[in-house]
C-alpha cells in the first residue's frame, strides 16, 4: 500500500504528502525516539503521539515511509511547514495508536 | 588508504530543538556519493544519536566524518563534562536526561546502544570535566 491510499482509508487524513507514491512495508509503534532510531525498518509507517520538531529528524534518519500522528494529535505550523521541506510524509490519525495499527492491518 | 572526503560540522549546543542538522547534511551527501541506502541508513542514525547526546548532555561539539574507500568513519567531539562510568552509560536504559529532555522524546538510553549496534566499530574517549570523543566507522564493502 502507498503513503496516498492510506490516507483515503477511514481515521486517516493528510497533513503532508511529498512522497505520496511511497510503499508501506511495516509498522513501527513508539515514542521515544532512540528506540525508533533503533527498532523501526526502513519503510515502516510510524505511529506516535510525538509532535516535536525532533520528529522529522528521526523519520527522515529511520527512512520511515511516513509518521502518522496517532491519538488526534496536532503539530504546530512549523513542524508542518519543515516537514514539507525535509520531504516527509505526515498523516494524522483520529484514534489511538492500536486501532490505527489495527486499521494497517487490515490494509496492508 | 587514502582519504576520498571529509566533512567538519560545528554541532551547536543552545537548541535541541533544531538539533540533528549535521546528520541530515551526511545523510544527502552520502546519498550523492552513491553509497548504498543500508550504510547511509547507519551511518547517519549513529551520527545522530552521537549529534544529539553531544547537544543534550555536553552543550555541543564538533563532528568530522571522513569518507575512504572501505569506510565512513565519524569523529564526535565535545568538552562538555564527560562520562564516569562508561560501561554503564553504555547499558541500554540507562540516561541522566532530565524530565524537560525525557518530554522530547529522549532519554531512552538507547543512544549509545544504538551507536554501538549500527557501527562495525566504536571507541569511546572520555575525559570527566573535560570532555568526550567518540569514533565510529562503518565498513563500506
Ligand atoms: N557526549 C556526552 N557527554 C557526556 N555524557 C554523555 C555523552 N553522551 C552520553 N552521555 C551519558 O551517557 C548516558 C547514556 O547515553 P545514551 O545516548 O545511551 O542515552 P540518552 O542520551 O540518555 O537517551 P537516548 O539516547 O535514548 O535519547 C547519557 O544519559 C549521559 O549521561
Ligand atoms: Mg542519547
Amino acid at each position: 500500500m502507498t503513503v496516498k491510499q492510506l490516507t483515503e482509508l477511514e481515521f486517516f487524513s493528510s497533513v503532508t504528502l511529498p512522497d505520496p507514491e511511497r510503499s508501506i512495508d511495516g509498522v513501527y509503534i513508539g515514542d521515544l525516539l532512540s528506540w525508533v532510531m533503533g527498532r523501526a525498518s526502513s519503510g515502516d509507517a510510524w505511529i506516535t503521539i510525538m509532535s516535536n520538531v525532533n520528529i522529522l529528524a528521526v523519520a527522515s534518519l529511520a527512512d520511515t515511509a511516513c509518521i502518522i500522528v496517532a491519538e488526534n494529535v496536532k503539530l504546530d505550523d512549523v513542524v508542518i511547514k519543515t516537514a514539507e521541506e525535509k520531504n516527509i510524509n505526515i498523516i494524522y490519525s483520529a484514534v489511538g495508536a492500536y486501532e490505527t495499527a489495527l486499521a494497517l492491518s487490515k490494509a496492508l | 588508504m587514502s582519504e576520498l572526503l571529509n566533512f567538519h560540522f560545528v554541532v551547536d549546543g543552545d537548541d535541541f530543538t533544531c538539533a540533528g542538522q549535521a546528520s541530515v547534511q551526511v545523510k544527502k551527501n552520502l546519498r550523492q556519493l552513491g553509497l548504498p541506502p543500508e550504510i547511509i541508513r547507519r551511518v547517519s542514525i549513529a551520527m545522530y544519536e552521537g549529534e544529539i547526546n553531544m547537544v543534550i548532555h555536553a552543550g555541543g561539539g564538533v563532528a568530522d566524518v571522513n569518507i575512504t574507500e572501505d569506510f565512513v568513519e565519524i569523529i564526535l567531539a565535545d568538552k562538555g563534562p564527560g562520562i564516569k562510568d562508561i560501561s554503564q552509560a553504555m547499558q541500554e536504559g540507562y540516561s541522566t536526561a532530565t524530565d524537560n529532555i525525557r518530554s522530547l522524546g529522549f532519554g531512552a538510553g538507547m543512544g549509545l546502544p544504538n551507536m554501538k549496534r549500527y557501527t562495525d566499530y566504536m571507541s569511546i574517549d572520555s575525559v570527566v570535566g573535560e570532555g568526550t570523543t567518540i569514533t565510529m566507522k562503518v565498513n563500506i564493502n
